[in-house]
């Protein structure tokens, strides 16, 4: 039975891990402007269909 | 002459949108490149981006511009090349990089993003540019040596996106941090909560005998330590606020939630301590998550908009100095007595001063709300805030900014608001009953279990406080409040905080100013429709209007016949108030007025009254008995205001404070009931005092303004509306923002407010609902940590949903979304 033991303290150090990154990422700021983050990633795209040969290097 | 007013106004129908800002085209139309634009400067920003290859701002939104007109930069950036100002500004600087964020109220739509973080195509020097939407900011890193701060914010201003400088930015960055420490409050919360839940379960499903005690007293204990940071860190907020109400002989609603978390804790504790039972650590837990994230619903704001300027926002940074005849720029508080200053054309005065130029034409609409400009000659002195139209003028300062008259007003006392006078909260005078009452409930509840079971009798007490824990009551307001602002909001009505909203439903005086209240800041169009009218009648009827002071005469005066016109003597001049008038000019009969008043002259000439559209006024004239024609005087009042008036005037009682002389009062009886109050030629000062004479008359005063002149009254009244016709410009300090063309539906939004009240009660009943049954089962002894953990969520996530779902039907039914 004991190994249940060590199975909650696996499961609450894996959440541990998440919280400590959620928090992270909170004191990082990303939770700061959540509004241009989804809107850029879609502008590369677009400009490649422009000028492809300035960005295909990043995009491999 | 005599276009004919139909065609003008089958022309707006049409409506050609820009295809820059999406502006309906008007007086101005530009046709290039086979796309239309509303005026000059929507075209030269196509040119520029379309030069630099960077039409895709178009594709990525339906004109997504921002419109140019009546933007005119000139040397307004001069100052920036100072280097004082430059090292306040710039956030980092060495050598070839030079890094500088800027708040611009403009950016509002993907398109914004795409171009501002583009900007290194448009301009050489620019590295990087990166955008924080929710915050209005852009963040720019360029090379100094290539590319001038000047330079860089003149660039930003002709593509439309104005960077609003400030010399003093340090509130701003103060709310971020605290949004951030709610969030990881809530995060901690969550993390706790699932954990002790997830340990919980076998708990729920009755696995009470596991045979392995160690792993029962293990999972108790690991609770324990998992409810630590949330009774430590997560609750402070609650704490803290309990106790200053308490020092202040106050019960807010945070008494009762932080008594109910202390007791949850301490007999959880007691009871993992004595292995009677599992405690009730996950009711706790939970009951914080849902509390957190109610506060983060109620602190939502529109993080892009100011509700905080003072005066200092309208002034500008820098003034030109003149030494020696030589210019120099210099930061406005730097600026000493006797100093010689320059103002060109639209710049603000920053302190009071005497002209030294011949003459003046200055616009103090900003300090006192009169829009007509004043003329003033040299020697005069000129107050601060007044603005120059026309050629540039030079001054001799006579008072420091600090010392000015309109900083004076602006320090005065009474502009501060008292904060002891706000209303009190609905859930705070609430919770007051509601904390007395569970603790009569819990003490009866000892009482008598006392003689019955001396230690059921301690859980008895304790499990009241428990289940009685108001959090579907702390609950219920910030999710309606924060929903209806949300409902606000997409109407263009913007409230600083969820509080506003109640302080709405108490209303029981409004107050208006006029100039850019009520009416547009544009003027309306004058259309002339009738015989052509030759020079020798047009110079007549110019000198017969000189006379009169009738805003109609003045209109059609101003905007008709912009030519000097040689001088008449007029006989036997009459003014008929109300109706128009008349005059011998030249020997010739002239009559200028309404229908009724030239009656006899103009009943077989039909044609003339076509337009029954009720924006228009008409002025006929005739010469000698003779009809000539009919102008067309679009007033510039907004539109619904007579709909608006009558159904505010049933329950609200009603004031015009104006700026501006008696002239429109003949207009604004039309528009407003009978009875109600108009003040003209209002000082900043004597809103001020209005506002504070009907506030001591115990009134619930609500002020919709739009000027610095009305700043003072804004402040004062419980609740200041600034109204603008663009959001992003810059406010007076206010309790809420409503876009200009909302004003009609001013009513609306206060009956709604009116709705969530009503909405708040009803949660209420549902709380007190879940309360009762929860009571019932604490008085009994038969409260179990099992049925407080699923009596206790379902409570807050039922109030939850109710208030979410409710206030959004409502909101569809009244059309507001």
């Amino acid at each position: 039975m004991s190994v249940i033991v060590l199975l909650i303290i696996f499961s609450v150090i894996v959440a541990l891990i998440f919280l400590v990154s959620f928090i992270w990422a909170v004191k990082s700021g990303q939770y700061d402007d959540t509004e241009s983050p989804p809107v850029r990633i879609l502008f590369d795209n677009e400009m490649n269909k422009q000028s492809p040969p300035e960005n295909k290097k990043t995009r491999k | 002459m005599g276009h004919l007013p139909q065609n003008k106004i089958d022309q707006q129908d049409k409506q050609i949108e820009c295809y820059h800002c999406g502006d309906i085209c008007q007086d101005e139309h530009v046709l290039f490149d086979e796309k239309n634009f509303c005026c000059n400067g929507c075209k030269t920003v196509y040119e520029i981006l379309r030069e630099n290859n960077l039409c895709n701002y178009y594709d990525l939104e339906k004109n997504p511009g921002i419109t140019l007109k009546n933007r005119d930069f000139g040397e307004k950036y001069n100052y920036l090349d100072n280097e004082e100002i430059q090292d306040k500004i710039l956030d980092f600087c060495e050598g070839q990089t030079a890094k500088v964020h800027f708040y611009i109220p403009t950016i509002h739509c993907s398109s914004c993003i795409w171009l501002l973080e583009n900007l290194y195509k448009l301009k050489e020097g620019i590295r990087y540019s990166r955008v924080n939407f929710t915050q209005k900011e852009v963040f720019i890193d360029y090379n100094p040596l290539i590319l001038t701060l000047k330079d860089l914010v003149a660039t930003l201003a002709t593509i439309g996106y104005e960077p609003y400088i400030s010399l003093e930015q340090e509130t701003r960055k103060k709310q971020k941090s605290v949004n951030r420490d709610l969030l990881v409050k809530i995060g901690v919360a969550g993390f706790c909560f699932g954990n002790i839940m997830l340990l919980s379960f076998p708990e729920y499903f009755g696995f009470e005998g596991i045979d392995d005690k160690i792993i029962q007293r293990f999972i108790s204990w690991l609770n324990v330590a998992l409810v630590l940071p949330v009774v430590f860190y997560c609750s402070t907020d609650y704490f803290k606020s309990a106790f200053t109400g308490l020092k202040q002989k106050y019960i807010n609603i945070d008494v009762p939630i932080s008594l109910g978390i202390i007791t949850l804790f301490i007999v959880s504790i007691i009871h993992v301590s004595f292995q009677i039972g599992p405690g009730y650590l996950d009711s706790l837990s939970g009951l914080l998550f849902f509390l957190l994230i109610g506060r983060w619903i109620q602190n939502k704001t529109y993080e892009g908009l100011s509700f905080e300027r003072d005066y200092r926002s309208y002034f500008p940074l820098a003034v030109t100095l003149v030494i020696n005849s030589t210019h120099k720029t210099v930061p406005v508080r730097d600026l000493r007595e006797n100093d010689i200053i320059r103002i060109r054309n639209n710049e603000i005065l920053p302190a009071d001063s005497i002209l030294l130029s011949k003459e003046a034409n200055i616009d103090y609409s900003f300090v006192t709300g009169e829009s007509e400009p004043v003329k003033k000659n040299k020697n005069d002195l000129i107050y601060a805030g007044g603005r120059q139209m026309g050629t540039s003028i030079e001054l001799a300062v006579q008072k420091t900014v600090s010392q000015s008259y309109l900083t004076q007003l602006w320090n005065n006392e009474a502009f501060k608001k008292e904060e002891s006078s706000q209303i009190e909260s609905m859930i705070n005078r609430i919770s007051k009953y509601f904390t007395a009452t569970v603790l009569i409930i819990a003490f009866s509840g000892l009482v008598t279990w006392l003689s019955i079971d001396p230690f059921k009798a301690w859980f008895v007490f304790t499990a009241v406080l428990i289940v009685a824990c108001p959090c579907a009551l702390a609950l219920a307001t910030p999710f309606t409040l924060g929903n209806t602002m949300n409902v606000f909001g997409r109407n263009h009505f913007y409230l600083k905080n969820s509080h506003t909203v109640e302080k709405l439903m108490k209303i029981s005086h409004i107050v208006f100013d006029k100039t850019g209240t009520l009416t547009n800041s544009k003027k309306g169009h004058i259309i002339f429709e009738g015989e052509s009218i030759n020079i020798k009648e047009k110079s007549w009827i110019s000198n017969l209007l000189t006379n009169s002071t009738h805003p109609l005469s003045r209109r059609i005066l101003t905007s008709y016949f912009h030519d000097m016109f040689t001088h008449h003597p007029i006989q036997r001049y009459h003014e008929i108030k109300g109706k128009g008038i008349y005059g011998n000019v030249d020997g010739h009969h002239i009559k200028i007025g309404s229908a009724a008043f030239l009656n006899g002259e103009i009943a077989n000439q039909q044609s003339f009254s076509d337009i029954k559209d009720p924006r228009y006024s008409k002025v006929y004239i005739s010469i000698d008995g003779h009809p000539k024609g009919v102008f067309f005087i679009e007033n510039n009042y907004r539109e619904g205001l007579d709909s608006l008036m009558d159904h505010l005037g049933k329950y609200f009682k009603l004031t015009v404070l104006s700026g501006d002389r008696e002239t429109e009062e003949e207009n604004l009886k039309s528009i407003f009931p009978s009875g109600t109050l108009m003040k003209f030629n209002q000082k900043p000062g004597e809103k001020l005092d209005y506002i504070h004479f009907l506030q001591k008359n115990g009134e619930q005063v609500m002020m919709l303004g739009d000027g610095l002149n009305d700043a003072g009254a804004l402040v004062k009244s419980h609740l200041g509306v600034a109204v603008t016709e663009d959001i992003t410009s810059f406010t007076p300090a206010s309790d809420a923002i409503l876009d200009a063309e909302k004003l009609a539906k001013l009513d609306k939004f206060i009956s709604f407010s009116h709705t969530s009240k009503n909405i708040i009660i009803a949660s209420f009943i549902i709380s007190f609902f879940y309360n009762i049954l929860g009571m019932g089962f604490a008085i009994m002894g038969k409260l179990t940590p099992i049925i407080a953990a699923i009596l206790m969520p379902a409570s807050s996530i039922s109030v939850v949903l109710f208030a979410t779902f409710a206030v959004t039907m409502m909101a569809r039914i009244n059309k507001l979304i």
